[in-house]
């Protein structure tokens, strides 16, 4: 039998780069050359500030805006992004979470008042909370009421944009943080059901067009290097949500049960050592998510080769880019038909990974959804667990990251030769410029309107009613980002989530090492009369905390008291929670890029209340360049991702407390 | 500004003045034999400078209960009232490392530049029953710096036998359906608390149902020796609401013992710090040589006890004294 002739070839994925930076000026003219090359889709980034629901001005804005993303603020910067760019011809994607329903409400008004017709739009809002109380950290309210604005949202596009994708529910997030695929897979799967189950209780649609709700819903997953494993992974998404959709929702159209997914690879394997050995890594991981025609992405985004040392260039970018351009049209992989059909191997393994997942999920159902597994913490601590799990493995060699645990004797890599001045950086100047910019903004909005409309806003959601249409009212009358987002604040109030890592059962001093780093400690105590103290915290709106909680627990688990503070922390907040709890040293984690501007001004808070003898540690993708830049007395060590032995790390931070006493 | 004259760092503290409240603290925590007559000094003045209508509220319960954001919303509403607040929130430590997580700081919402406000966490060290083993000590900072202390504490059971004897007034918090708390009150293993907080009562019928048990044991138990019906209050972190009836509660019940026992109270509960500096240092040899724990409270509520450490002393002394007779 001929496997090729009597089959079309298969279109290829969307190949989608993630952008958006400084202002809405400079990213429209991004757009606008990237469309002239015959692009046809937009991913939009906003900055953190946006994504967290801040204007420009705030205090914890300081050194992030337009640093990682577009800032969004008001109509006016939603018409300047688009300016000469048709809304109606677009398919933009925009990863925007908690404040969705005010973004979308900015993008509707930017297109009618391009005379668009609100119905005919195409494209995709991420609002998925769950993976920012988990991993990403962008969340703003509570669990339910976030929830709720999410139920809203698919309500309301489902029946006024019927081909938009309200949310697109990610797992690569999960496995950022650590997720085994079954918890991939089990909490992705609850989280999926919880939401629809809110569309349902709410009302937001009609009954008979529920199962159009159910077929609008997309996801985003990671590919990890143990590709094959990763390849039945998404076999059993497939599989699992097909179940769900016909027992639990009994959809029958097999095209609304359709597994729709978009990739992105993994960026959690990729090393600092050997930069250049990722992308073999990216490779592997791409496989995953094209080999096999049945479980094949939509769409894939590749990480750049160099991430985990500073933000990625545009030549960089256009590697990854050039990576899946030949695999889709110089080998020969889209001629055939799915090329694991019928083999058992791949099979069984996706049963057993749906059958675990599957014990899983009904665990969680049974604590009543995803909402009571998060509250509690107990989602948090399984993925903490397995993160811990991971490190654990690496640092004793039973995994292997070639590069970083073995075969780590190399050649100088001829790539990153004076690649430290060339990353990309954002200019701090573009902070005041667009500061400035929403300041007169504000002044000449008829601030009557304004009012009105806020209060409107607060009323209409106050009472339960669907949050768009008084959203979209704000953004016609000019309300800014931080202002529709306070008004939800007073109602809801704001979250903290659960760490995580208090709950963690693995309270042993597992090898000689960290026995060895306890004793240091039990000495250092009975030297400084009281017990080695730690504040670990990150400052800024980036919230990517599993760095900084995976140093908490095995601080603590070598013995040392730690003071756990969380994301989202100003500068002052540090210095302060230094003071009051008297801890001996501070760990930061940063990897925003906002370094430059935050680190100097914790020191400076911190000297300002005569902490000069506490020694600061950094973690993040810090490059070695900018460790100079903020060279000052204080600042006594700067942690990579490649620095992998946690027990190394923490004896030498007892040697700085030692050292500074 | 001198903060190691012991003069300069009193006077800062009465002041409120965070750092100097921050080194006093860390002067208090520190076991070092060298720090110990600083530590007296220290201690004696604050003793005779404490505020003279500070409320010392302790407040326990299970962990996950929401302990913090219930603190969290009380510590906002009492600042809003223009009074000063310091919280210490106290850690179970490993016993294998020593190592511990203080984990409660972020999840009170706090604004750093609040000259009223103080958060101190200390992890429980080998010290059983819930407070850290310098609690007390660094409690004396607090009563001299701020109007309303709040300790917090995990646990059902032991430690809220210890809170009664450090603060005025006991909280404790469950949430709906937590058989534990009931049980351990009915066998009569957990103290009554002054005031119960039903948190999470948004989840309404259950949150009904155990008040009407906590009901039964708390009238089933009648009034305590002071006289005072343990009150129920029922409050939702999560829609926050019930903080404000839990401050009025907690008001109501300082009213009452300023009315009634709360001098004695307090005396009982400085008697009870001293013994419980001398079991640390001399265990049941101890006890045994001055004639048995009760022998001790006795003589230790004859002291003046301004100082503790002069107290202490005495004790030691005359502990040596009848040792060497035997």
């Amino acid at each position: 039998m001929n496997s090729k002739v009597n089959h079309p070839k298969d279109r290829p994925w969307l190949m989608r780069t993630y952008s958006g930076y400084a202002s809405a000026k400079e990213s429209n003219l991004l757009y606008r050359s990237n469309l002239a090359k015959g692009q046809t889709g937009l991913s939009i980034a906003f900055d953190l500030p946006t994504q967290t629901g801040y204007d420009s001005d705030h205090i914890l804005a300081k050194g992030e805006v337009g640093k990682l993303g577009v800032p969004m603020r008001t109509i006016e910067d939603m018409d300047t992004l688009f300016n000469q760019i048709p809304i109606d011809k677009m398919n933009t994607s925009m990863t925007i979470n908690a404040p969705t329903a005010w973004l979308l409400s900015l993008y509707l008004t930017t297109a009618e008042k391009q005379g668009a017709n609100i119905a005919d739009l195409r494209g995709t809002t991420q609002n998925d909370i769950l993976k920012e109380y988990l991993s990403r950290g962008t969340y703003i309210f509570p669990p339910r009421p976030s929830m709720q604005l999410t139920a809203e949202i698919i309500g309301f596009t489902v029946n006024h944009i019927p081909k938009w994708n309200p949310i697109n529910i990610c797992s690569y997030h999960l496995q950022e943080s650590g997720a085994t695929p079954v918890q991939e897979l089990a909490f992705t799967m609850a989280n999926a059901i919880t939401i629809l189950d809110i569309v349902k209780e709410r009302g937001e649609v009609k009954k008979e067009d529920f199962p159009k709700v159910v077929g609008r819903i997309s996801f985003f997953l990671n590919a990890g290097i143990r590709f094959v494993e990763e390849m039945c992974k998404i076999r059993a998404f497939t599989s699992m949500w097909d179940k769900i959709c016909t027992e639990r929702y009994g959809v029958k159209d097999p095209k609304l049960r359709r597994f729709r997914y978009g990739v992105q690879v993994n960026s959690l394997g990729l090393t600092d050592c050997q930069p250049e050995n990722n992308i073999a890594r990216i490779i592997y991981e791409f496989l995953a998510v094209v080999l096999g025609k049945d479980s094949r992405s939509r769409s894939v985004q590749l990480p750049a080769w160099n991430e985990a040392l500073g933000l990625p260039r545009k030549w960089d970018q256009q590697w990854s880019l050039r990576l899946q351009q030949i695999m889709a049209l110089e080998t020969d992989l889209l001629e055939y038909e799915d090329i694991f059909e019928g083999s058992h191997i791949i099979e069984q393994k996706e049963k057993e990974l749906a059958g675990a997942a599957e014990v899983e999920l009904n665990k969680i159902m049974e604590m009543g959804g995803v909402i009571p597994a998060l509250e509690t913490g107990y989602m948090k601590r399984c993925l903490v667990e397995s993160n811990a799990k991971r490190l654990r493995e690496i640092e004793s060699g039973d995994k292997v990251v070639v590069g970083l645990n073995k075969f780590t004797e190399a050649e100088p890599s001829l790539l990153t030769q004076g690649m430290e001045e060339s990353f990309l950086t954002v200019d701090d100047s573009i902070a005041d410029q667009q500061i400035e910019l929403l300041h007169s903004f504000k002044k000449k909005r008829d601030q009557d309107k304004v009012a009105r409309a806020l209060e409107k806003l607060h009323t209409s959601v106050s009472n339960s009613k669907n949050i768009m249409q008084a959203s979209r009212e704000c953004a016609l009358a000019g309300v800014t980002t931080g202002e529709w987002s306070d008004t939800l604040r007073k109602i809801f109030g704001e979250y903290r989530a659960p760490t995580g890592i208090s709950g963690i059962s693995n309270d042993r001093i597992s090898t000689e090492e960290a026995r060895k780093v306890n004793e240091k400690i039990r000495r250092l105590n009975t030297k400084l009369g009281r017990n080695l103290k730690i504040l670990i915290g990150k400052p800024g709106l980036d919230g990517h905390s599993n760095g900084a909680e995976q140093i908490a627990v095995k601080a603590k688990d070598v013995g040392m008291e730690v003071v756990y503070e969380g994301i989202r922390l100003t500068p002052e907040q540090i210095a302060e929670s230094a003071l009051q709890e008297g801890v001996h040293v501070v760990g930061l984690s940063i990897l925003s890029g906002s370094h430059l501007k935050l680190i100097p001004e914790v020191i400076h808070c911190m000297q300002k209340r005569g902490l000069n003898n506490i020694p600061l540690v950094l973690g993040g993708i810090i490059p070695k360049s900018d460790i100079a830049k903020m060279n000052n007395k204080i600042i006594c060590k700067v942690y990579a991702p490649r620095d992998y032995n946690l027990n190394t790390i923490m004896d030498e931070i007892v040697d700085m407390v030692d050292k500074a006493n | 500004m001198n903060l190691n004259s012991i003069d300069t760092l009193l006077a800062e503290v009465l002041a409120g003045n965070k750092i100097a409240v921050a080194n006093a603290l860390n002067l208090l925590e520190n076991i070092r034999p060298a720090k110990t007559s600083r530590i007296r000094q220290l201690i004696e003045q604050l003793s005779r400078n404490a505020r003279p209508g500070r409320h010392l509220i302790g407040i326990t319960g299970p962990p996950g209960v929401g302990k913090s954001t219930l603190i969290s919303r009380l510590a906002n509403f009492y600042r809003k009232q223009g009074r000063t607040v310091g919280i210490i929130s106290v850690d179970p430590s490993s016993c294998r490392s020593g190592g511990a997580l203080l984990g409660d700081r972020a999840r009170i919402i706090h604004d750093p530049g609040d000259s009223g406000l103080f958060i101190r966490s200390m992890a429980a060290g080998k010290h059983l029953g819930g407070l850290a083993w310098r609690t007390r000590h660094c409690l004396t900072v607090f009563e001299a710096a701020y109007d309303i202390i709040i300790i917090e504490t995990v646990g059902v059971g032991q430690s809220e036998t210890e809170i009664a004897q450090v603060v005025d007034s006991v909280v404790f918090v469950v949430q709906p359906g937590s058989g534990d708390a009931l049980q351990f009150m009915k066998a009569g293993i957990m103290e009554i608390p002054d005031i119960l907080v039903i948190n999470k009562a948004d989840q309404k019928k259950l949150a009904a149902k155990t008040k009407i048990d906590l009901e039964t044991v708390a009238v089933y138990s009648g009034f305590d020796e002071s006289g005072w019906q343990s009150e129920i209050v029922m409050a939702s972190a999560l829609e926050g609401w019930g903080h404000d009836q839990l401050a009025q509660a907690l008001s109501d019940h300082f009213s009452f013992l300023e009315n009634t026992c709360l001098k004695k109270k307090r005396h009982l509960n400085r008697v009870q710090w001293i013994l419980m500096m001398f079991k640390e240092r001399f265990g049941m040899f101890g006890l045994e040589t001055l004639g048995g724990e009760s022998s001790v409270l006795k003589q230790i509520a004859g002291f003046d006890l301004t100082n503790p450490f002069y107290c202490f002393e005495k004790l030691t002394h005359e502990m040596w004294t009848l040792a060497k007779n035997v």
